[in-house]
Parts: structure tokens; sequence; C-alpha cells
């Protein structure tokens, strides 16, 4: 619903997610996954999050819908800060999420129908059990199922369909906010752009909002409104699609962007790739002050003491970088 | 004489449920530094060629026909004594994933070490010095200290060096690459790419890439395979096939793929699902998917054409193209199929 873009739908404040690690017998060590994240989207947005494995992205979108329990910060919906039990059961009923194996997600016992209609059972939003089969066939119609697939199980569908069956039970609470973890990464290319298409047309039809997470930085460019970069726990870079794609200011979204492989051949021979040296460092010892200056060519002392601010350089574009100026 | 060549294979797997042709008729000619990408979806049988090639196939699977030449060397029905002088000394395969393919009981050097015992004359302390050598051909930093190293201490990148290393420890005139990067992140895919460009060049091998990114593909390889159903829809140089595709399916793909001119519009996705390789219809194996199927392709399987000197497909559309603008007569055509 492009009139009311600018309201948020759901703020989050400097969200941390730390987990306890045992190091030693007696002793633990606190992994910070996410480590003080605050963003917005807007109704009928979609912000992708884009990241290498181990940022922390995963962990975002599932403390967001408080499976995990967050450390700290806040997270309000629609201007409403959700904090008791009830209200994470509330919010649970406009909030859902789409997992990305469609193999690993989907019950091997449960029929499509009961899979598409635990969701209405748990949240007791059909009166009767013919209320209940009518949902279920308008969801299986939503995402391109036929009706006389609701008695099977899931493992007589290929990938792309259980990805839509999935995408049936995240829908069946008449959701709000969809949390999309990977949703087409492990689907074959020509799936992968019939499922991408459907998030596109279930977008207008219903009014969603989704946090679009992924690898895929073709695929995230495609759906996405907005897009932010983490690192290690941290949020570099915040903006706008085609500001990220074309302008990018934050020297980890350069190189992350130059890695991507363009399909053609001629771009390929052409592009200079910014090469980045070693590995992503644990987690568990992250580097002091800027998570990235281990790998940044343009890295000085002051990144090693003090991690820089999320600020925002340009309407819209936020960066977390000390040497934004000079580096651009 | 090309390096490899492969004549019409087939290879099938007896299952409970009935013969699956995973690989039903694949011919191509590999030369000395070329990069051959074999591209297409899961149950295309891309990896299953590279399988026949090194013969590790799984126990219910069997090459029935065809002919595969190494060198001019025949090697199927050649037996495993022979097999075991190619697998590592003449072809190397690496593995998708980097996490599985090494021994987590054993240390890196002895792995690396127990590969270049095998198949080459060398004694222990030659092949300690070989594989130190080669982990520093891959730039791991440290490679006596890495040695004595358990996998578990490495990162996926890492891993995946080593296990080129251990594949190029031989000296391979071929290193088959199966999906080498797909299990890792975007950064340290373009490290391992640039790796195995250098080496190729460096080394003067060939390499066969298989891969599902088309992106991996415009990034490495000279020439391209495109897979669909075990047979080979459409082959030719990456120029050709990146901006000539003269097959429905590559054309398909190359629209499904988001690029920055499709944000905001929708993706052209090919229909349908991937086929049941247990029943093959009797035409063309992409009819049933492609939007310009005609009468033709659900009953008859498109021949290879050659569209020019550098690239070759196997599609009707080409034949009524050419039909139209009278490059191929029509009689021709029909008294031949």
């Amino acid at each position: 619903m492009p009139e009311n873009k600018n309201v948020p739908l759901l703020e989050v404040k400097d969200l941390k997610q730390h987990f306890n690690i045992n190091v030693g017998a007696f002793k633990t060590k606190p992994l910070k996954a996410v480590d003080g994240v605050s963003f917005s989207i807007n109704q009928g947005e979609t912000l992708g999050l884009v990241g290498e494995s181990g940022c922390g992205k995963t962990t975002v979108g599932r403390t967001l819908l408080h499976l995990y329990k967050p450390t700290a910060g806040e997270i309000w919906y629609k201007g409403k800060k959700i904090e008791t039990k009830q209200d994470i059961l509330e919010f649970r009923k406009k909030a859902t999420m789409v997992f990305q194996d469609p193999y690993s997600s989907l019950n091997p016992r449960m029929t499509v129908a009961d899979i598409i209609g635990e969701p209405l059972d748990v949240h007791k939003l059909c009166a009767n059990k013919a209320e209940r089969q009518e949902r279920i066939l308008e969801l299986m119609n939503h995402v391109g199922l036929n009706s006389e697939h609701a008695a099977r199980y899931a493992h007589e569908f290929s990938g792309g369909q259980r990805q839509r069956i999935g995408i049936a039970r995240a829908l069946a609470v008449n959701p709000d906010f969809i949390v999309c973890d990977e949703p087409v990464s492990a689907l074959d290319v020509s799936i992968q752009a019939q499922v991408i298409n459907m998030f596109d047309d279930l977008q207008d039809k219903l009014g969603l909002t989704y946090l679009f997470i992924a690898h895929d930085l073709l695929v995230v460019r495609h759906i996405s409104d907005r897009i932010a970069v983490m690192y290690l726990g941290k949020m570099v870079e915040l903006a706008d699609a085609k500001t990220i794609y074309e302008s990018p200011l934050h020297p980890y979204s350069k190189s992350l962007l130059s890695a991507v492989p363009v399909p053609d051949p001629k771009i390929a021979r052409a592009n200079q790739r910014i090469m980045l040296e070693g590995d992503i460092p644990s987690p568990l010892n992250a580097p002091s002050g800027c998570p990235f200056r281990t790998r940044c060519p343009y890295a000085t002392e002051q990144c090693a003491a003090e991690m820089p601010a999320f600020n925002e350089v340009a309407p819209g574009h936020f960066v977390a970088c000390h040497r934004v100026n000079e580096v651009n | 004489m090309a390096l490899l060549e492969v004549r019409d294979l087939h290879t099938s797997f007896f299952t409970d449920a009935g013969e699956v042709k995973a690989v039903n008729g694949v011919s191509f000619n590999l030369d000395r530094n070329k990069v051959l990408g074999i591209v297409g979806e899961s149950g295309s049988g891309k990896s299953v060629t590279a399988y026949s090639i090194m013969q590790i196939l799984a126990s219910t699977g069997k090459i029935v026909s065809g002919s595969i030449k190494l060198d001019g060397q025949e090697l199927v029905g050649a037996g495993e004594k022979v097999m075991k002088t190619v697998r590592g000394n003449k072809v190397s395969i690496i593995f998708q994933d980097p996490m599985t393919s090494l021994n987590p009981t054993y240390t890196i050097g002895h792995q690396l070490m127990e590969a270049i015992v095998l198949h080459t004359d060398r004694d222990k302390k030659q092949a300690y010095d070989r594989a130190v050598e080669m982990l520093r051909l891959v730039n791991i930093n440290e490679p006596e200290k890495r040695m004595k190293q358990y996998p578990f201490e490495f990162s996926g990148g890492m891993r995946q060096r080593i296990m080129i290393a251990m594949a190029l420890a031989c000296e391979p005139d071929i290193l088959i690459a199966d999906e080498p990067t797909t299990a890792l992140d975007v950064t340290i895919q373009a490290q391992i790419l640039e790796l195995m460009k250098s080496l190729q060049k460096e080394l003067g091998m060939a390499i066969i890439m298989i891969t599902h990114d088309l992106g991996v593909v415009a990034q490495l390889c000279d020439e391209v395979i495109v897979m669909y159903a075990g047979s080979i829809c459409e082959q030719g140089t990456a120029d050709e096939i990146f901006y000539n595709p003269c097959h429905e399916y590559t054309k398909g793909l190359m629209r499904s793929i988001p690029t920055a001119d499709t944000a905001g519009t929708k993706l052209q996705p090919i229909s349908g699902t991937p086929i049941d390789l247990l029943n093959m219809p009797a035409g063309c194996p992409f009819a049933p998917r492609c939007d310009a199927a005609m009468k033709i392709c659900l009953s008859q399987r498109c021949q290879r054409m050659e569209i020019n000197d550098d690239h070759a497909a196997a599609c009707w559309m080409n034949v009524k193209k050419g039909v139209e603008d009278g490059t191929i007569i029509a009689e021709e055509v029909t008294s031949n199929a």
C-alpha cells in the first residue's frame, strides 16, 4: 500500500541477542549474534537483509518474532511496545515466518491440510470444521496449489511446491508482516523465479510487509525496496535498494557487492573485484571497535578503539564507518 | 586430439522403481587449458556425467553405453586397475561440501600426504615438502603449522582450498569441480574462483566446472554445456550461450535470473516443475514446460544441430527458424526425422 509507506509498521531499537556458549566445563561466554541493531520497516515495504553466514541475519528475524527472547532492546509494532506474553501472542497473529529449508520445516507426518490448518487451530481462528476447510482451500489457492493436494503428505511434493505449502501456512493467520528467511535459496533457478513472483503477487494482493533475509544479492535487489547489510552482528549500511547497489558507502558493502558473480561474461571480464583478505572472525572473539576492521583496507587506530555510530549520511542512507568521507 | 572425448554417454541408475536414465546420450570434447562449464538444475545429470568420467558412481549406477577417451585411452570398461591410475593422477575432483569431504579424525597434513604418497613415487619426506608447497600455492598462511591441524580448525573457505590443494597435488590434467562454491559465502566464493582461475593459468590444466549458477559460469568458463533431464540442450562458447542462446530452456533460464533491470518488474519464470526421470516423455524432455512447444516437440526429440562453428543446440525452434529463413529445406528435415 504505497500511500502509507512512511508509517513504520515495525520498529526495532538497539536489539541484542547474546547466546551463552560453553567454553569450558563451568565457563560460558556470550556469543553476540546480534549486537545493537536498530531499524524500522514501513507498511507494505520489503526490507532486504543481507550478509554472510554467521552475521546474525537469521537471528534478527527470529528474535523479531520472539522465537528467541531478546537479550536487550525493544520491538515496537504499530506504535505499541511488545512486552508481555499476551503482546507476543497477539503479535504472532500478525507476524509469521517462512523458513529456508522446505524439507525440514514441514512435519512429514501431517497432511498438507493439517500443516496449513495448524496455525488456525493454535490461534482458534475458525469456528467450525467447514470454515477451517474452506479457509485452508482458500490459502492453497493463494499459493497455486490444487485442492486435491490437501490430503497428501509433504514428501510427495517437489521443493518449490513444499515452499508454497510453507508460505500458505505463514499466511494462515492473515498476517501483516512475514519474515522470509532465505525462502528461495534451496530452490532451482527456474523454480526460484516462480516463488519470487508469488511473493510479489501476495504482497500486492494482501498488502503484506516482508523482512526478506537472503544471501543471494541478485534476488534481494530484485525484491527489496530497502536493503540492510549486516556484518558480525552489527548493521553496517542501510539504504534503498538502488542506492546500495549503485553507490554503496561502507567498504564491506562495496566488496560484498563486487563479489557477486554477474551472469554476463563481458561484465564479468571487465569487473574489478574488491578482494577481501581472510575470513570472517569468529563471533566469539569479535574484534574490538568496528567488527570489519580486521579485513578492511582502510582501517585505522580509531576503528580498533571504538565502534562507529550508525549515522544518516544522506536522507534514508545510514552507514556505520568512521572513514566514510575519506573512503568515498 | 582433444584431451577428453566423451561420446554418446548413457549412465543409468537401476532402482526399485525402475531404470533412471540420469545421463542420456552426452557427447563433448575438452581441450587442454580450457574451462568447461556444465550448467543445469538438480537432477539434470551434470554431476553424474562427472562421476561417470571418474567412475565413482553409487552401486546402483552403471555406464550403460558410450565412450570416454582420456588422451586417446578408452576408460569405459577399462577396469578398476586402470581407473586407479587415472583418478588423482590424471583427473581429480573436488566436491561441493568441504565440511564432509575431509576426514575429521586425521590432520590436514596426514590427508594431503596420503594422497601424494598413494599417487606418486615420492617418499614421506618429499610428500611433506610437496604438501607444504601446495598449501602455500592455495594461499594458506603458515603452512607448516597448519599441517598439524585438524579440519575443524579451518573455516569453510580454507577447507575448500585444502581440497583444491589435495586435488592438484599430483598435477592432474583435468580438475573436475562439482559445485565447489555453492556452500560458501559470496566473498569467499570470489576468492576461490579467483584462485582456480590463476591456478588453471599457472598449471595449464583443464577444468570441468559443474554448477547451477550462471554467474559462476560467466566468471570462469570458456565453453558451456547446458543440460536438462540427462541430455545436452545446448553447447558452445560462453559468449554464444549468454548472448545468443538457441534453446528454449537456456533462454528461459536467462530470463528467470533477477538482474539490475528486473527490479520492480515481474520475473519470467519457466512454468511447471522439473521432469520425473522415471517417466520421460517421448519427445523433447523440456517440451512439457516449454512455452514455444510445437506438435513435433511432444513426439520427437530434436537432434543436435550446429548453429555455427562455436555453437550447437537441440531445439526444433531452430529448425522452424531455418525453414522460415530458407536455410533449411523442409523436406530434408522430415526425411531425416
